[in-house]
């Protein structure tokens, strides 16, 4: 079962900031194209950087693998180079049997035309001849959930029912490698189901995965190994949880350096300086476990006296949602007149929160609880460690019970 | 296990340096691609008139205007457009529908890729497809004039040849020149937009240089308008076929036969090896 379908052998691929010079840059690959000229140069042009460079993996048959990396880290375009829309600009890709691509849903559409015009139109395109979508019609209409709708225009449809559909006329393909960019975010809960369902059975039957997501617990739950990405290099190839560990390592470090960049704005009569997590033991201490002992201690320097200033800690999914916070207004509690440099300690009992990594963003406010003195995003970070077993960004203490088994109603079922 | 199936090597090196293979790749694409073609085709002509009143009206109106612009001038005696041995209108009408055939088959690979850049930045399809459907669309464009041309002919009374299916091989040559010079600027077309720009330019200046509305004059220098200009021999054919049952010029047709499946081969290639290129270019 170790057949090799995909070999990835140094791929590089240089891309241009510049609309109008990356239009004459393909002129020239034009003009080299047609000449026949062999390898196209290797060093970069003006104005050109390297979108994917050195990328080498292989996937095996009735693997899948996860592609991690952040917005603009050259997922996809190592996925375009696979599927052969483009040409990679250095290495080699040998893709062995037929590979299909969930990335473009109901390309082909014409708004104009019914749902059921479209659906041989967009499964012809993606090559399915005509015997095998009349065999399997109405099982693409009945997974979209869009029968009544068929025989009306695309046009009238909701976005949702269009991708719905195309997802639906992809999703009944049978390849041997199977790219997945992104496509499990679209539709309601029922329909994501619908389509991790509909992947793990083309798992089983040996279809190798890549798997392209930002949702982590999807790639840990799905992906036998993972490959994080930064950059359009490859930082690290081996199992899901060390990938995606490698893969929040990445953005801390690019994270603390966006925070420095940013402007921190406020009246500044004090300043936070920084903001430390320390363990039971009072040391700082970077990863904890669910529920562990935490204190995070809030630096200050206040350049003139000010009174009553309401600190406030902010805790963030790494470059997502607020998932809770604290408030020294809100608590109740007067820090009195503040001068020259100090801290505030806020003791956590138990950080009842899943394995992830979350930033913290301080900010003091005056007195009033709205005008702020300073902000400080990203001033620390919570690395709680274990892999993902649940989604979710919230722990509950909890215990499970098993409740007594009814005997007699079992025996009247029989 | 079942046998591995084929195995596709995506390098950075160039395609055309074994156009044989290539045009082996691509001629097997084509095969392959032909119920795509065809859909593509019907998707199209069924979209075209789903939002028209007038429908397949719109495919003689220029043609039908265009002629009658002429009639009137040449009929007030404003130009003088030679001595025609058919009526004028007979001669400038079938001339103008032939001259449309070659018009939208010059327009055709460029306007359907352009229309497909979604799906082709998205989906690796056989390419060829888009041109196959496209030649099938100008195809359906010949075949919806040449009702209109043979409703002309007996209208104005004039007697049908033998002949007349005989014309059906001039105006094939005369669409496969228009499909090879407009698959040829497709790839700089999809690039820059001067080259959607500067078709109709080009084909309106290519019409008065082409023997449409005027009879092909034989002094020189003008009489190089019925030599070297490749639109000139398919389109007197065609013309002389259905009008007059006579085959004008058959050596610069065979020429030109040749020239322009020479030249059809080469706007494949070119077409089939700029592709990725063009894609990496136009889309994000």
């Amino acid at each position: 079962m170790q057949d090799t379908l995909v070999t990835v052998d140094g791929v590089g691929k240089k891309f241009c900031r510049s609309l109008k010079r990356s239009l004459w840059y393909g002129l020239q690959d034009l003009g080299s194209e047609l000449a026949g000229r062999g390898d196209r140069p290797r060093e970069l042009r003006k104005g050109e950087f390297w979108a994917v460079k050195d990328v080498s993996f292989r996937l095996h048959r009735g693997e899948t693998l996860g592609l991690i990396g952040h917005n603009g880290a050259g997922k996809t375009t190592l996925l375009r180079m696979l599927t052969g829309l483009i040409k990679p600009d250095a290495g080699r890709i040998e893709v062995v049997g037929r590979l299909q691509a969930l990335i473009a849903l109901g390309a082909g559409f014409n708004p104009l035309l019914t749902g059921r015009e479209n659906i041989y139109v967009n499964a012809s395109i993606l090559g399915i001849p005509k015997q095998q979508i009349d065999r399997i019609f109405d099982r693409i209409v009945d997974f979209a959930g869009v029968e009544e709708f068929i025989d009306m225009p695309v046009q009238s449809y909701s976005s949702g029912m269009a991708v719905r559909l195309g997802f639906s006329i992809a999703a009944h393909l049978d390849p041997d490698i199977l790219l997945v960019d992104e496509v499990l975010s679209v539709g309601d809960l029922a329909f994501r189901t619908k389509c991790q369902v509909r992947i793990n059975e083309m798992k089983e039957r040996g279809v190798a995965i890549i798997l392209v997501s930002h949702n982590l617990h999807t790639i840990s739950h799905v992906c036998t190994r993972g490959v994080a990405i930064d950059r359009g290099r490859v930082l690290f190839d081996g199992d899901t949880e060390t990938a995606i560990d490698v893969y929040r390592e990445s953005l801390i470090a690019r994270n603390g350096k966006a925070a420095a960049e940013g402007l921190r704005g406020g009246t500044g009569e004090i300043r936070i300086a920084r903001v430390e997590v320390l363990g039971r033991d009072g040391t700082p201490t970077p990863v904890l476990g669910v529920g562990d002992f935490v204190t995070l201690r809030l630096h200050y320097h206040a350049h003139q006296p000010v009174v009553d200033p309401v600190f406030n800690l902010a805790v963030h999914v790494l470059n997502g949602n607020q998932v809770t916070g604290v408030r020294t207004d809100v608590d109740g509690l007067r820090l009195g007149r503040l001068e020259g440099e100090g801290y505030v300690d806020v003791e956590i009992p138990h950080l009842n929160l899943l394995p992830n990594v979350y930033t913290v963003d301080a900010v003091a406010f005056h007195a009033d609880g709205v005008t702020f003195y300073d902000r400080l995003n990203a001033a620390a970070s919570l690395k709680i460690r274990g892999g993902l077993p649940i989604n979710g960004t919230v722990y509950l203490p909890h215990e499970w019970r098993r409740g007594d088994v009814r005997q007699d109603a079992l025996a009247g079922s029989r | 296990m079942t046998p591995l199936p084929p195995s596709v090597v995506y390098t950075p090196g160039s395609q055309v340096r074994s156009p044989l293979s290539l045009l082996a790749a691509i001629w097997r694409d084509m095969i392959e691609s032909h119920e795509l073609s065809w859909r593509l085709f019907v998707r199209d002509v069924s979209a075209q008139y789903r939002q028209s009143l007038l429908g397949v009206v719109w495919a003689f109106v220029p043609p039908i205007v265009t002629s009658l612009i002429f009639v009137v001038l040449q009929s007030r005696n404003v130009v003088d457009f030679g001595e025609v041995d058919i009526p004028y209108p007979v001669y400038v009408l079938v001339g103008a529908l032939l001259w449309q055939m070659f018009v939208e088959a010059i327009n055709a690979p460029l306007k359907t890729v352009t229309a497909a850049r979604p799906m082709l930045a998205k989906i690796n399809f056989p390419r060829e497809a888009l041109v196959v459907s496209s030649f099938y669309m100008v195809l359906y464009g010949v075949a919806m004039k040449l009702v209109v041309i043979l409703a002309v002919l007996l209208i104005f009374g004039v007697p049908l040849h033998w002949t007349l299916p005989a014309a059906l091989g001039p105006i094939l040559i005369l669409v496969l020149c228009g499909l090879c010079l407009g698959l040829l600027v497709t790839p700089f077309g999809m690039l820059y937009g001067d080259v959607a720009s500067g078709l109709p330019v080009a084909t309106q200046v290519l019409f008065f240089v082409t023997p449409v509305v005027y009879v092909p004059p034989q002094t020189f220098p003008f009489s190089l308008i019925g030599t070297i200009n490749p639109v000139s021999p398919p389109l007197v054919a065609s013309r002389d076929l259905l009008t007059k049952g006579v085959l004008t010029n058959p050596e610069a047709l065979a020429g030109l036969t040749g020239v322009v499946l020479v030249g059809l081969a080469v706007a494949l290639v070119i077409y089939r090896a700029a592709m990725p290129i063009l894609i990496e270019r136009t889309s994000a």
